[in-house]
Parts: structure tokens; C-alpha cells; sequence
């Protein structure tokens, strides 16, 4: 037992320390991001060191060399992640693209489409976003109603999608549909993937608790989409979304916000009741709580790499951390503005970024929870995939979709 | 990165497991709960010959000479099997303290017969319902002797002899005493959990002498219930993933409402925050296992995290794999209870969770690393 690389990773991490720190600036804390920047010039930025990644041969670690990727093993894409975590570069705007519909692409488009949308993706040419979730159906994703009809060799798209994050300043999307009502629920879907400037598509976006607006509803009217830009065949599209689904667990991992350290050393210089807060029983208690949380997914991750390096799929244990990281987050960031006192509840970005820092918590941690796959579905992919235990009884099984009900009027 | 057990370390621990489950150790556990006896002696005289007692005691003692990741997969599966022997005491207390203080004359005397079970050691610590403290212990050792009283002394009445706290002076010293030597008075104690002996121990004067080589003994003590709280947080995980697999089992046979229980979402719910809770602890456990096998300068936090975590594990599982079982899981009859009662006794034995959540506090504010 160690945490040592073997001699080949030790190369690979060496090569990738000296690009790096060639490349990118060091972080000063673990939280020190580029968060102050405008969405315009976030965007930007991001494309720009994507690009840069692409002709240096850093971009898509995992892909293979011919859509754009560097064909590197899944532990050298793990290596990667280690070390870029520790610089401040651009992000936030390609894990929708590069995580999600670059591998859906991979599975099932055609190799024309692959060598005309990869690349671009590699590069941070083009922005993706994901069609999925609909009013009446996020949880229960198969329930979606989103309209698509087949005639010749087009489609024509009607209905709505919400939460699309991103949809604003996406090129392509990757959408699902039903193509047939009569059919039961997980029966009837077809994915595909389409041009977000299509005519009769229309980006609105939402403002969310934060007061930013990253999601959006995305209404479809009469919008046509080629038959070639269908992934998988028609009726198939739930096997699609779940491979989808699958990948989205894995790019989602760690909330991101104030973690143990944060807290720790919040602790240890604030005042609490004329002595400093890490001397107060309930605070070490809190602390102590959290840091094994904090070091129980630290480990659980090494546990992982360790399979990967031995050329082995992770077990099911990452299944854990976003809900374990999503909650802790939430209640470090509540008790940082706690320690604040009175004054935790001000916001004033110009003045104390640290107070700031807790604020984003609170309103993202809220989101996190939710955005993926709530807690309480991961909960039951736990215990199902994991532990075996039996599927939800269903009030929905055996009947045509449109047979389903879908409120209490 | 090789954050694993070995393969070697893994059939070793598919070794334990075969064996504790051929010997019908949770069979056992519950015979001594409600037997007469403080512990099985046919299952010691077993997992002595499988040489587990002689695991880190070095070959020139007649030992083992392996490394101490072989001792955390046999305590995950003492832990999962609640094997009634004195293991805990005699090999991760009393063997360790002999290991880490003792003179190369005392090691000749107490370390082969530790290795080969003819003796069996402990660590006699608590004296009063307060944690003890360096200035509140009131043991004390001066010339030779020993005067005082323990309480709560795990295999109190099964131990030859005990590695006993007291002050000499100003000063904390442990000391080595054998048990069975004029002066010295014990008594078994009623506890939670039967199924592992506890005794209070009277020093009337007792012959005895110092282990600690003129270290400091409350360093040395602090130390060594370290190392110690890595061995017990793999018990306690061993004992948590068993909950939590009885409570699973369980909950895919009862029907209720024309269904299995194990279908309904708050079981489901349940069964997943043990796994969550599981799986923190393993991960922490292995950590553990890894600063105590390299002496890592980690070793506080570590094992301070992987006691704290496991403890929490423990408590979760044993306490809702009865509420799982419903009615059933209050019986006696049902096994729910000697896992229980074990987590309490576990959680118990080297010092509380508010205690051990306050060390893994303190040693991060000393190291400048988290
Ligand atoms: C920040 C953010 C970004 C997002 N980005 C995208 C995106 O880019 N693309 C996209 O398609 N979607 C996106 N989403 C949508 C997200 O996937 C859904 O919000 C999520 O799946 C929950 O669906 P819902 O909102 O319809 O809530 P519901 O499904 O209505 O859930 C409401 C509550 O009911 C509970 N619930 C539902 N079903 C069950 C069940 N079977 N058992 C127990 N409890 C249940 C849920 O856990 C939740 O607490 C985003 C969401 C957020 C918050």
C-alpha cells in the first residue's frame, strides 16, 4: 500500500507538471478561481485555453488521437485532472460538451459526423449543452414529451426543454424526444443532436437563486432536424440518454466551494466569544465531522485511481461523492457565515471575498444537490445498482405513455 | 498509486473470514453473552495456532515478523465475526506497548509467550467515569510498587498481566504488572457487552516495574493508543458492513404490504446512508492503515480520522439494522443486539468519540498540512 506512481505515471505526471507550470499559473488557495470575470469574457478566456490545449496535445486526454484526443489510459486522464486542479485556469464551459455528447458522439454517430464535430469539441471551438429535462420531467426523465415526428428523411421537433445549462451560448445540443406517445414510457424516446441556431428554437433564460441566470428553457417550434442527426435508432433513445446519464455521474464529481481547509482556517482565526472559534467544543466537533467526510472521499478517489492504475473499472463506490460533497457543502458554507456572525449575512463582494466565498456555497451547494441526479435518486442508484436491493414500486408500469398520469386534476 | 491491500494481504483476509465463520464465532460471541465464561478459549487456542497473536511481534521473539496491514484485515474479520477472545487487549494494547517501550530484557520475557497465547496481556488505564487525564490519575508507583484502583479494564479477569498507568511523583509512568502476584485483587464487571470481559483491578502494593524507559509515560500511552485506535477502527468496520449486510438480507425476505420491505424507499434510503457511512469509514480505515504500516508523520490525524469515522460507521449500522428488522431486531433471539452492544463496547474501550474527535482537531492544528 502506497500512494506512489509507477515509474510510467511518474513520467507522464512529469511532462505534465513542466506543460503546466510552462502554461498556467499556480493557484493560490484551493479556491482561487477566475470567478470575477463577466460571463462574455469567462467564455473567452475558456476557449482560448482550450484551444491552447489542443495544439499542445492536452486536450481530451481519454479520446483517441484522430478526433482530437491523445489516446492516453484512463489513469494518465486521472493524473491530469491532479495536477491541473492546482493551477487557475479557465472552466465551466465544455464539461457538458466534452464530457457528455463527445462520448454519446463517439458511440453513435456516423464517422463523417465524428470527424466534423470531435475535433471542434477538442478545441473548444464549439459549445454543447443537454436537452434533457423538461417541466414535467426531470427525476422521471423518461417522462418527457418533447414532440418529434418523422417524415421523410426529417424531423420535426415541437415541445420544451428547462435547466438547459448553457443553452445561451451553445452551438449544438444533444436532445431527447418522444417519438412515440402510443408506446410505453422508456419505449417510445429518440435521441439526436442538433444545431442550436436552428430556426424555431428559442433560448430564455432563467434567473436562478443566486441571481445569475446559467440555465435557461428552450422552446422548439417546428424545428427540423436530418434523420442522419439521430443517435441510435428511432424508439431507442432511453438506451442512449442512460449511457448519457453515466457519464454525467462520472464528469460530475466534487462540489465545488469552500471545503474543510476553507473552514478549518476560518476556525482557527476568527474570534468566537473572546477566544478564537477552533477552541469552542461544538466547533471542533462540527470540524471533526466534516473532515472525515472531507478525507473519506479523498481516500475513496485514491481507492478508485488505485483500480484504474491496476487497469480495473472503479467500483461503485464514486457513486458516493456528490452526495456526500454536495451536503457537507452546504452545511460548511451555512456555518462559515455563521462564525460571521450577524455580519455573515451581508453581501459585499468589493470588500470581503471570503464572506463572498461562503455566499456561493450556500446558493450553489442548493443546486448541486439537484442538478445530475437529486440525492434522493442517487439514493436509489445506490441501492439498486450498488446493493442490489429492488426498483421503486412503479405506478407507471404496463401503460401506454400517454395513458400515464401526470398530476392530480 | 497503490491504495490497496495487497493480494496476498486480501486472501489473508479470505483466510480469516473462512476460518471465523467455520469456527461459528458469532455463535460463540452469544455463548459467552449468556454463559458463565469471560471469553471462548477453544476459539483463542484457534486463532493463536493460525499465529494471528505473533502477527507484528518480530521473528527474534518467536514472532511473525509481518508488517501491520496484516493485522487490520484480521481485525476487520474479528470485528465482522464479534470473535469473544482477548485479541483487542492482549495483541493491539498490550503486545504493542511492549513493542514500542519496553527493554530488550522485558521483550525477552513477555514477547514469545504473547506470541505463542500462553499469555494474554491488557491495558488497565480508567479509573474513575472521567477520562483520564495526566493530572487526574490516582494510581501510583513509587519503589516497586503499585497502589490504586482501574476500573473497566477489558479481559481485566482473563489477562496474566497489565500495562498500567500511574503517576510516580509528578510524572506518568506505565507500568508492567503481573496480575497474578500478591497485592493485586480482580473482579469481573458487569458490562453492555458480555460477550467481552471488562474487570476492575485493585494494586494493593503490588509488585511491578517500569516499562517506559524513562520516556514520557503520557506520551508513550498517547502514542499508543494511536496505533491501537487503527486495529479498533478496522473492527468497527468490520462490524459495520456486517449490520449492514444483515440488515439488507433481512430487509429482501420481509414482505410487508404485499411486498419485500427492501422496496420501500425510506429501507432503501437507510441501506444507502450505511453504505455512504461504510464506505467513508473503509476509506479512512485504509489511510490509517497506511500511516500506522509506515509510521507515517500522518499517524495522528490519520487514526484519529479512521477511529472517529469508524465509530460513526458502527453506530449508524448496528443501531438501524435493528430498526430495519422491526420488532424482530428487539429480541434477543435476533443477532442485532450483540452488534449492538459491541459498538458500544468498541466505542468505549480506548477512550470516547468526543474525546477522539478533539485529538483529530488538535492534531491538525499542530501539523501545518490538512
Ligand atoms: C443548476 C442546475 C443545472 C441543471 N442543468 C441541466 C442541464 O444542463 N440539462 C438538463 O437537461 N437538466 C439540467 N438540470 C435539471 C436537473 O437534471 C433536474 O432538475 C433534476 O434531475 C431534478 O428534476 P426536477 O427538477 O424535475 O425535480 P423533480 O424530479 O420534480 O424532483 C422534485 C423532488 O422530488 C424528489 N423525487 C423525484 N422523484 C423521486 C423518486 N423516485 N424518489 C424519491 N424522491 C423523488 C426529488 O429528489 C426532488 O427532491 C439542472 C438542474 C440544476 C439545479
Amino acid at each position: 500500500m502506497d500512494f506512489k506512481d509507477t515509474s510510467e505515471e511518474a513520467t507522464f505526471r512529469k511532462e505534465v507538471d513542466k506543460w503546466l507550470s510552462d502554461n498556467a499559473e499556480l493557484k493560490e488557495g484551493p479556491n482561487d478561481s477566475l470567478s470575477s470575470l463577466t460571463e462574455e469574457e469567462a467564455l473567452l478566456r475558456a476557449k482560448e485555453w482550450a484551444a491552447k490545449l489542443y495544439d499542445d496535445g492536452w486536450a481530451c486526454l481519454h479520446w483517441p488521437k484522430e478526433y482530437g484526443g491523445r489516446g492516453s489510459t484512463p489513469i494518465e486522464r486521472v493524473i491530469w485532472g491532479q495536477e491541473v486542479s492546482k493551477y487557475k485556469v479557465p472552466g465551466g464551459f465544455f464539461e457538458i460538451g466534452q464530457g457528455m455528447a463527445g462520448p454519446v458522439l463517439m458511440m453513435y454517430a456516423t464517422e463523417e459526423q465524428k470527424k466534423r464535430f470531435l475535433p471542434p469539441l477538442a478545441k473548444g471551438e464549439e459549445v454543447w449543452c443537454q436537452l434533457f429535462s423538461e417541466p414535467g420531467a426531470g427525476s422521471d426523465l423518461a417522462g418527457l414529451k418533447t414532440k418529434s415526428v418523422l417524415e421523410g428523411d426529417t424531423w420535426t421537433i415541437n415541445g420544451q426543454k428547462i435547466w438547459t445549462s448553457g443553452a445561451h451560448y451553445s452551438d449544438f445540443g444533444i436532445l431527447v424526444t418522444r417519438s412515440d406517445p402510443d408506446a410505453h414510457k422508456h419505449k417510445g424516446l429518440t435521441y439526436f443532436f442538433l444545431d442550436m441556431k436552428s430556426p424555431g428554437v428559442e433560448v430564455r433564460p432563467i434567473k436562478q437563486i443566486s441571481g445569475g441566470a446559467n440555465f435557461n428553457e428552450v422552446y422548439f417550434t417546428d424545428v427540423k432536424i436530418p434523420d442522419d442527426q439521430r443517435l441510435g435508432a428511432v424508439g431507442d433513445g432511453w438506451k442512449v440518454a442512460l449511457t448519457t446519464l453515466m457519464n454525467e455521474r462520472l464528469a460530475v464529481g466534487d462540489a465545488s466551494g469552500p471545503d474543510f481547509e476553507e473552514i478549518f482556517n476560518l476556525a482557527c482565526k476568527q474570534d468566537l466569544n473572546g477566544d478564537l472559534a477552533i477552541k469552542n467544543g461544538s466547533v471542533r466537533d462540527k470540524l471533526a465531522d466534516w473532515y472525515c467526510q472531507y478525507s473519506g472521499l479523498k481516500y475513496t478517489k485514491y481507492r478508485n485511481i488505485s483500480a484504474l492504475s491496476r487497469g480495473e473499472t472503479p467500483g461503485p463506490e464514486a457513486s458516493i461523492t456528490k452526495v456526500v460533497s454536495g451536503n457537507k457543502l452546504q452545511e460548511i458554507a451555512n456555518f462559515g457565515m455563521d462564525l460571521m456572525d450577524s455580519a455573515g449575512v451581508i453581501r459585499d463582494e468589493t470588500t470581503d471575498n471570503e464572506q463572498s466565498m461562503y455566499q456561493y456555497g450556500f446558493f450553489g451547494a442548493a443546486g448541486i444537490r439537484i442538478a445530475g441526479g437529486t440525492d434522493e435518486i442517487l439514493k436509489n442508484i445506490i441501492s439498486e445498482q450498488v446493493l442490489g436491493l429492488p426498483q421503486d414500486m412503479r405506478a407507471d408500469k404496463g401503460i401506454p405513455f400517454n395513458k400515464i398520469p401526470t398530476s392530480n386534476k | 498509486m497503490n491504495f490497496e491491500f495487497s493480494s496476498d494481504q486480501m486472501l489473508l483476509k479470505d483466510q480469516a473470514r473462512k476460518f471465523l465463520e467455520g469456527e461459528e464465532s458469532l455463535k460463540k460471541a452469544r455463548a459467552i453473552l449468556e454463559g458463565e465464561l469471560s471469553f471462548d478459549e477453544s476459539l483463542w487456542k484457534s486463532v493463536v495456532e493460525m499465529g494471528w497473536t505473533a502477527t507484528t511481534i518480530p521473528e527474534e521473539f518467536n514472532g511473525l515478523g509481518l508488517g501491520y496491514l496484516e493485522l487490520c484485515v484480521i481485525a476487520e474479520e474479528l470485528g465482522r465475526s464479534l470473535a469473544p477472545t482477548p485479541f483487542s487487549s492482549s495483541v493491539y494494547l498490550a503486545t504493542e506497548s511492549i513493542l514500542a517501550n519496553a527493554s530488550n530484557e522485558q521483550k525477552q520475557k513477555y514477547l514469545p509467550k504473547l506470541a505463542s497465547g500462553e499469555i494474554v496481556g491488557t491495558l488497565a488505564h480508567t479509573e474513575t467515569n472521567t477520562a483520564p487525564t495526566s493530572n487526574n490519575l490516582q494510581c501510583s508507583f513509587s519503589n516497586g510498587q503499585l497502589k490504586g484502583k482501574k476500573i473497566a479494564v477489558p479481559d481485566g479477569d482473563i489477562a496474566n498481566f497489565a500495562v498500567v498507568t500511574a503517576k510516580e511523583g509528578e510524572k506518568v509512568r506505565l507500568c508492567i504488572v503481573d496480575l497474578e502476584t500478591k497485592g493485586v485483587e480482580i473482579k469481573t464487571q458487569n458490562s453492555l457487552d458480555p460477550s467481552r470481559s471488562h474487570a476492575s483491578i485493585n494494586f494493593n502494593n503490588a509488585e511491578a516495574e517500569i516499562l517506559d524507559n524513562d520516556k514520557d509515560g503520557w506520551i508513550a500511552l498517547e502514542t499508543l493508543l494511536e496505533r491501537a485506535a487503527v486495529l479498533f477502527a478496522f473492527e468497527q468496520l468490520g462490524g459495520a458492513e456486517a449490520c449492514m449486510n444483515m440488515a439488507k438480507e433481512y430487509a429482501m425476505g420481509r414482505f410487508a404490504f404485499g411486498r419485500p420491505i427492501a422496496s420501500f424507499q425510506a429501507i432503501k434510503h437507510k441501506l444507502a446512508d450505511m453504505f455512504i457511512a461504510v464506505e467513508l469509514a473503509r476509506s479512512n480505515c485504509y489511510f490509517g492503515a497506511w500511516a500506522l504500516s509506515t509510521n507515517a508523520p500522518e499517524l495522528s490525524t490519520a487514526a484519529a480520522t479512521a477511529r472517529v469515522s469508524a465509530s460513526e460507521a458502527f453506530n449508524e449500522c448496528s443501531k438501524e439494522n435493528i430498526q430495519t428488522h422491526g420488532g424482530m431486531g428487539f429480541t434477543w433471539e435476533f443477532d442485532c443486539h450483540l452488534y449492538y452492544r459491541r459498538c458500544r463496547q468498541l466505542a468505549a474501550n480506548i477512550g470516547s468519540q468526543t474525546i477522539w474527535k478533539d485529538k483529530l482537531i488538535s492534531s491538525l492544528e499542530r501539523s501545518n498540512k490538512i
